[in-house]
């Protein structure tokens, strides 16, 4: 009979302007895998951050293992046994593997640090957990998934029962996410705990035992996972069903209206292809293996050494982003945290950024037109913001995607790149984000989709270019009739 | 909406909450320098004129005491002036040290015209009836004064203007530093370039004139100042754009250089023969509140700076290269010709704050401006502006300045030493950072 090492009852948290959490309860047991699943702005991460003791609760109960607990610091969390895993690593780039598993708990012979048997345990830990890290590489060498290896390891010397991932596959390729998975496996035989978030139905179902699902700041409910289907997860997460995950609209594709010619550069050898107004061409393949480089080539972000852009037959010069957006190409960031938006901004700062001139005279800006610019774009795209001067921040991360997106729309741009644009949102964010995505190929823009989520791409694109170490290695001309394994051949 | 509101007031009270503070200050000083007032100068005279005349016929003798101070020269020259003009005929003033007032008084007595009255200033009114009680003609009459009142002396208008006054130099500074703040840069060579502006325009004016030079060639001479220092300012920015190096090391380097080449022009000494007019900018004040007219530069140049930052792409631009370098350069801006713009800028303001210190002390000389680059940073960050970046108001260093100008007056005039007092600023600036960090924790409502 498994017993409850983690429950949480009747949670409340506000922000100011927000009621994150409004009522949530959830339990988790020893020995099993429980996956935590919402849209966003569900309050799945304000749920987390409570237990892991980042944010103190308004209201409500935490018990481990049936002990009454309130969490000052994550410090404490920690010791209560709660082990956290991010989606943002607390790794310190610049620390060896070994010192960074014992960092707070080294290993000390006569007051000095014993590297020697940090090494020995770490080297053992590894073995178990069936992954081959170097414990003296430096964490900034190591691949995101190895990265997130060090993670749970620390976690597992620390002796955690109890551990909680925030989207832990989220940057992993499917080779990866197997590899977690064992871990995840072998750790739940030893009794622990796991407590994981995540937007990938199919995780859930892959390796789960149960899945509370949290909507609107309510937890909704928890069920044995083999007693569920997809759609009804689905349709509890959204509050509605969803008949068509990837919407597929009937399109024309016109003419080539962009071309790309033998372009090189940092990483990438020799691209060319080209896309047609009103086409979604789909960009496949590994993480590293080059996609995102040629984004930022085209887009002017990085120096190409040689090829040529051509936009309706002319060939163009991009040498800058500012050069990019005047001749119609825009690029949505894989990192949108990092590279696109200004979190210390307003929503309404973040989205007039690169349209200030056509709202402008003499370099004064008409505060009123740009308002209701954004106004009507938040309307349209149905962006939830408190106001034009709610902090970018404090947005949920799918409608930060919108807004750029917003941006964007705002440039006229005949070209548009999206890098991983359902990174971190949830799947009813992701629909609009389709449906969008078709509306702009409907209207007659041309669509570059990087994605590694196989479904999505197979399910969104017409066509698809797949990558493997800067090269192209093949095109599938027809995805609706293609499968997940074409694409990996491909890939690998 | 209501929300909408409360966001608004929050915003406010966290972009210009140290205003609060600066109003908790001044309440501070008001009461601790709150004493009996003794007026002089021509309105006292004019508020006492009013008095006699009421009470005094035109035929009356009065004296007037002067203790040949400014104040009560012109005290009783303008007391003498309204008596007269009403009709007053017999007025005397008696002008001179205590002494020399009382051997005026003697002889005073001994005249057969009576004396019928005795006017003077409230401080020295005490004195004066002691000597008349020594007088025995003169026992009976009366000396008057203005009336005394119960004000802070924080609170005088003189004090005021000169809070406002003393700061003005540093203020200037501190709006091109609050931009290149915003930024997440530093330029610590506002010091030297104040130096090197006050010294150029010394210079300059030396060379077309000198002690004579025109109006024109003092303006010349004034833009000559800030055009080196913008070049200055444009060279730092340079180097941080194009070749990468850090701002502080760069203008760490621009500092040293910039003393330097004050220290060569100026050969070491202060440049002085330059015109008496020359001090119009830095001294003069309008004629009608008697503000100085290098704190209405300051005000200006921070409206001017305001509208910049609050309502013109270039503004916006500049804070978004402050949050997020790398998402501004990838929506499209021109990412290093905001960072020119804003060093250049620094240093052009930077160069007319020396004008403006050269024509406080009608000289230039290369030591000016040492270690306002502390003071200056010091206005910028008390004001609100964080160093990491992308937020700051400029109004808010201008609050910053005025804070760090009232506690140093406050502290003068309560007697604090001026060793204690560089204490005393030093610990304020660490208090209003933590201030500011309290309130970043609060409003994100974030744990222990």
């Amino acid at each position: 009979m498994s017993s409850t090492v983690l429950s949480m009852s009747g949670i409340r948290k506000a922000f100011p302007g927000v009621q994150a959490i409004k009522s949530c309860s959830l339990e988790v047991c020893d020995g099993e895998i429980h996956a935590l699943v919402g849209e966003n702005g569900a309050g799945k991460s304000t749920l987390i951050k409570i237990l892991t003791g980042a944010y103190l609760a308004d209201a409500g109960e935490i018990n481990v293992f049936g002990e009454k607990r309130i969490f000052g610091s994550p410090i404490e969390a920690r010791r209560a046994g709660i082990a956290a895993i991010y989606q943002e690593f607390s790794l310190i780039p610049e620390l060896t593997v070994h010192a960074s598993l014992f960092l707070g708990r080294e290993q000390t012979r006569k007051g000095f640090i014993d590297s020697k048997t940090e090494k020995r345990m770490a080297i053992s830990l590894f073995e178990r957990m069936g992954v081959d890290i170097d414990p003296e590489s430096r964490v900034s060498q190591l691949s995101t998934a190895h990265q997130q290896m060090v993670e749970i390891a620390r976690a597992l010397l620390a002796e955690s029962r109890i551990l909680v991932m925030d989207e832990p596959t989220a940057a992993l390729t499917p080779h990866e996410v197997e590899i977690l998975f064992g871990i995840l496996r072998e750790l739940k035989d030893r009794g622990i705990g796991i407590l994981f978030v995540t937007h990938r139905i199919d995780e859930v179902f892959a390796i789960t035992d149960r899945v509370t699902v949290m909507r609107d700041g309510n937890s909704i409910g928890t069920w044995k996972t083999p007693e569920l289907t997809r759609n009804q997860l689905i349709a509890y997460m959204v509050g509605r069903s969803i008949e068509d995950e990837y919407p597929m609209t009937h399109r024309n594709a016109g003419e080539t209206c962009f071309e790309v010619r033998e372009l090189r550069g940092k990483r990438v050898r020799d691209i060319s292809f080209a896309v047609s107004r009103g086409e979604i061409l789909g960009f496949a393949g590994l993480l590293g293996a080059g996609r995102t480089d040629v984004a930022r080539l085209i887009y002017g972000a990085d120096r190409k050494e040689s090829g040529q852009i051509l936009i309706n037959g002319k060939v163009i010069e991009i040498n800058s982003p500012r050069d990019a957006i005047r001749n119609g190409i825009c690029l949505l960031t894989e990192d949108r945290k990092l590279q696109g938006l200004i979190l210390k901004a307003t929503a309404k700062e973040n989205f007039g950024l690169p349209s200030l001139k056509t709202w402008s005279r003499w370099g004064f800006i008409d505060q009123a037109e740009e308002e209701s610019r954004f106004l009507d774009r938040v309307r349209r795209l149905n962006i939830r913001v408190a106001g034009p001067d709610q902090r970018t921040e404090d947005l949920s991360g799918g409608n930060q995607q919108k807004l750029l997106v917003a941006r964007w729309l705002e440039t006229n741009f005949q070209i548009i790149i999206f890098d991983e644009p359902t990174r971190g949102i949830d799947v009813g964010a992701k629909y609009e984000m389709y449906l969008l995505i078709n509306d702009l190929a409907g209207s007659g823009k041309a669509i570059v989709l990087i994605s590694s989520d196989l479904p999505e791409i197979l399910g969104i694109s017409d066509r698809i270019l797949v990558m493997k170490e800067g090269c192209i290695t093949g095109e599938v001309k027809n995805p609706l009739s293609a499968t997940q394994e074409e694409i990996m051949t491909l890939a690998t | 909406m209501k929300t909408v509101s409360r966001e608004r007031t929050t915003r406010f009270l966290n972009d210009y909450g140290m205003l609060l503070i600066l109003l908790l200050l001044c309440i501070l000083f008001s009461a601790l320098t709150l004493r009996d007032q003794y007026p002089t100068g021509a309105a006292a005279a004019d508020e006492l004129a009013a008095e006699i005349i009421k009470t005094q016929s035109a035929d009356r003798r009065i004296l007037i005491a002067d203790r040949d101070t400014d104040e009560d020269s012109l005290f009783a020259f303008s007391l003498r002036v309204r008596l007269v003009e009403r009709g007053y005929h017999s007025i005397e003033i008696m002008s001179g040290d205590p002494s020399t007032i009382r051997n005026q008084l003697l002889l005073a007595a001994e005249s057969s015209e009576k004396v019928g009255l005795i006017a003077s200033t409230r401080s020295f009114a005490a004195i004066l009836q002691s000597v008349n009680a020594q007088i025995p003609n003169l026992a009976g009459v009366q000396v008057v004064s203005p009336s005394s009142y119960r004000w802070p002396t924080f609170l005088l208008l003189d004090n005021l203007r000169n809070v406002a006054n003393q700061i003005a130099v540093i203020a200037i500074i501190a709006i091109g530093m609050t931009m290149v703040i915003i930024t997440a840069g530093i330029d610590l060579s506002v010091g030297s370039l104040v130096a090197l502006s006050a010294v150029v325009t010394a210079w300059l004016v030396g060379l077309l004139g000198g002690e004579n030079a025109s109006t024109w060639a003092m303006i010349s001479a004034g833009f000559g100042g800030i055009i080196v220092c913008g070049a200055i300012g444009a060279f730092s920015g340079l180097m941080i754009t194009r070749f990468r190096i850090p701002p502080f090391i760069a203008t760490l380097a621009m500092m040293q250089v910039a003393a330097g080449l004050a220290y060569v022009m100026s050969q070491g000494k202060p440049i002085y023969h330059l015109p008496e007019s020359f001090v119009l900018l830095g001294r003069g004040v309008e004629p009608l509140f008697k503000i100085p007219y290098a704190v209405i530069l300051m005000i200006l140049l921070y409206i001017a700076a305001h509208i910049l930052m609050s309502r013109t792409t270039t503004g916006r631009y500049i804070y978004a290269v402050g949050g997020n370098m790398e998402a501004a350069r990838l929506a499209g801006i021109r990412v290093r010709l905001i960072l020119f713009f804003v060093y250049a800028l620094c240093g052009i303001l930077a160069g007319l704050s020396g004008v403006v210190m050269a024509s406080q002390l009608k000289s230039g000389a290369p030591t000016y401006g040492l270690t306002y680059e502390l003071y200056v940073i010091a206005a910028v960050v008390v004001g609100g502006t964080s160093l990491s970046g992308g937020e700051g108001r400029i109004f808010g260093t201008l609050i910053g300045a005025l804070i760090i100008s009232v506690i140093q007056n406050g502290m003068n005039l309560t007697n604090v030493e001026s060793y204690t007092q560089k204490i005393v600023l030093g610990l304020v600036i660490l208090a209003a950072v933590l201030l500011d960090r309290l309130k970043q924790r609060g409003l994100q409502g974030r744990g222990a």
